[in-house]
């Protein structure tokens, strides 16, 4: 559907995006990761056409698309600011793509009516644009988009002007929206929590260039770098010696003692160098009077953090230099730990994560 | 009392600023030819002379097609300048808009006196045509500054915005950004409008056999008998100057508050 091969992209002397490949499958809910200063919004941007590359190839449905001005691209954009036209009525912004269609009034109309209805905005088109709330700007600006029937519909932070409650409605909506049309959907965030809930597979980029592409959850699972691991949810790291390899690896580990991994908990698979293992802190268990973990550790709570659901606490270890976070469920009959509480902690090697 | 120094200096200045102008209508609604207290009664004597005076017609008559002509000439160089320096970098940006908003600063009479050597240097003669050129100088600053801050308030995405969904560059121009930034352009035409019609240095410099309507009201000084009706005509455009100016602003303020942007400029 969109191939990249080897994007380059220099703002004078900054390189803005290195090397960028990737392949976007038709009807995919593709996501753009990263923290502010990636090269995202950049990549986005070159997609749309509004940025020329340096070198490198850009197709689009077989076509190359480095000379096509964005206006003669199947792409349609969803902007940060949602770039609501001020001095135009709702309908007259969502049928603005239609005016150079070789199409009747009453089609017009009648595509406009089927937009705002796709979301959720019937009998909205008299008003002005400006009597809008975020929420619904966002919607105009989405109709919009859609309006054309592109092939691929980019949105450009779309969700990060709302407050929570309605990001996480949107969010859901935005799935929805993007199944009932059936188009490709590339997303620009910085939000790894709204990259994983709305993603089929998500790219994590740093530096202009891309860290891990993935689906949602291998990319929780398995990072293949610490920096991958660590911006994608909370990932606690221990030093850790490598002192054998093979099929998989034995690894030794200070206050957590030896394990085995097997090859596939290496995914960034370099060798030599210093090693380290991910953690993440709901694979750790607190265990209470009866309970059992595969591999068990002494430790003290050092931190509670109590978040109604979940309680997040920091473990210290004998041996291990940082404490380590684990987060346990808040069920009824168990007890939130005290601070300076001793417990016994419950991990288990399948989990762990070796970077080198 | 606490402040009371400020108060006086507050009120002393005011007074100096406006004085004279309060003076021009209560001299013109007088009875009185002679520019003296006491007043001697109320009459609309001295507009009504206006009407008679073939020569006042001229004047005006000229000052309104070089105002209008400056309006638009100082306004659309003020598009392209304001466009350019909100939107694009370019070498030297810094130091070419300085020049262009030098006259700014400079004294007109300097300007005035520089522009009437060249033009003689180079054989052109002098015309309404001249002052026009004068006038566009010193008001292309204005409209600049009245437009840069129109276009800055414009959000870029909505230009892109409108590409994107299959418009060209120009119909872009012509359907999001010129409607956008038309309070602004407005604002610009009567400020310029304005500023030309109430110009005295360079008409009288550059004007050649048909006077402006200050340069007129100039000449008029000398003849004693003559200042009442002048009162009235000064009375006449120091209103209309500060009707203009007052819609002026009101269309630079409703474009501003259109685009939802910060007002970051401006005159009043």
């Amino acid at each position: 559907m969109i191939a990249l091969r080897d994007v380059h992209k220099y703002y004078g002397d900054y390189h803005a995006l290195r090397g960028i490949s990737a392949d976007i499958r038709p009807g995919e809910f593709f996501s753009l990761l990263g923290p502010s200063g990636c090269g995202k919004t950049t990549l986005l941007r070159v997609i749309a056409g509004f940025e020329d590359v340096n070198s490198g190839s850009l197709m689009i449905d077989g076509r190359h698309m480095e000379e096509v001005a964005p206006n003669k691209r199947p792409t349609n954009m969803v902007f940060q600011s949602y770039a609501i036209f001020p001095h135009l009525s709702v309908a007259q912004n969502v049928g603005f793509g239609l005016r150079r269609l070789p199409i009747d009034e009453a089609e017009k109309t009648r595509r406009i009516g089927e937009a705002l209805e796709m979301v959720g905005l019937a009998g909205f088109g008299e008003r002005a644009a400006t009597a809008l709330s975020g929420g619904q700007r966002q919607r105009v600006a989405l109709a919009r988009a859609l309006i054309l029937k592109p092939k691929v519909l980019l949105l450009d932070e779309p969700l990060s002007a709302l407050d929570k409650k309605l990001r996480e409605n949107m969010q859901v909506e935005l799935i929805k929206l993007q199944r009932q049309v059936g188009i490709t959907f590339i997303l620009v965030t910085h939000d790894q929590e709204e990259a994983l809930v709305m993603s089929d597979r998500i790219a994590v980029m740093f530096d202009g260039g891309i860290a891990q592409l993935d689906d949602p959850e291998t990319l929780y699972r398995r990072p293949k770098t610490r920096a991958v691991a660590d911006f994608i949810g909370v990932m606690n790291f221990l030093p850790a010696t490598v002192t054998g390899e093979g099929d998989g690896y034995q690894i030794e580990m200070p206050g957590l003692g030896r394990a085995s991994l097997t090859a596939d908990q290496a995914p960034g698979a370099a060798s030599g160098g210093p090693a380290s293992v991910g953690l993440r802190p709901e694979t750790l268990t607190v265990l209470f009077e009866g309970q059992r973990g595969e591999r068990e550790v002494e430790a003290l709570v050092e931190e509670v953090v109590y978040y109604g659901d979940m309680t997040y606490y920091d473990m210290r270890i004998e041996g291990v230099d940082d404490p380590i976070t684990l987060s346990m469920r808040n069920v009824p009959g168990r007890d939130v730990l005290e601070r300076g509480a001793k417990a016994r902690l419950g991990w288990s090697p399948g989990a762990l994560v070796l970077f080198r | 009392m606490k402040g009371s120094g400020l108060r006086i200096y507050t009120l002393v200045y005011l007074v100096f600023l406006y004085a004279p102008i309060v003076l021009l209508p209560l001299f013109a609604f007088d009875k009185g030819t002679i520019i003296a207290f006491p007043l001697d009664g109320f009459t609309l004597e001295w507009f009504r002379q206006l009407a008679d005076i073939p020569a006042l017609h001229g004047a005006v008559k000229t000052s309104l097609i070089i105002a209008v002509s400056t309006a638009i000439l100082s306004t659309t160089l003020g598009i392209f300048a304001a466009r350019a320096s909100s939107r694009y970098d370019f070498p030297f940006k810094g130091g070419i808009m300085g020049l262009i908003m030098l006259p700014l600063v400079l004294p007109a009479i300097i300007v005035a006196v520089s522009l009437l050597v060249v033009l003689l240097g180079i054989g052109i003669e002098l015309s309404s045509w001249t002052v026009i050129l004068g006038h566009v100088l010193i008001c292309t600053p204005f409209s600049i500054a009245i437009l840069n801050s129109a276009f800055l308030a414009l959000d870029r995405s909505l230009e892109e915005a409108a590409y994107d969904l299959g418009e060209t560059r120009w119909s872009t121009f012509r359907l999001i950004t010129l409607p956008l930034v038309m309070p602004g352009i407005i604002s610009s035409l009567l400020i310029s409008f304005t500023i030309s019609l109430d110009e005295f240095i360079i008409a009288f410099f550059l004007s050649a056999a048909e006077p402006t309507l200050p340069v007129y009201i100039w000449g008029q000084l000398r003849f004693p008998t003559k200042i009442p009706a002048i009162m009235a005509l000064g009375t006449i455009l120091v209103a209309l100057s500060i009707l203009l100016l007052a819609i002026a602003e009101y269309f630079r303020r409703r474009g501003i508050a259109r685009t939802g942007g910060k007002d970051t400029g401006g005159f009043l």
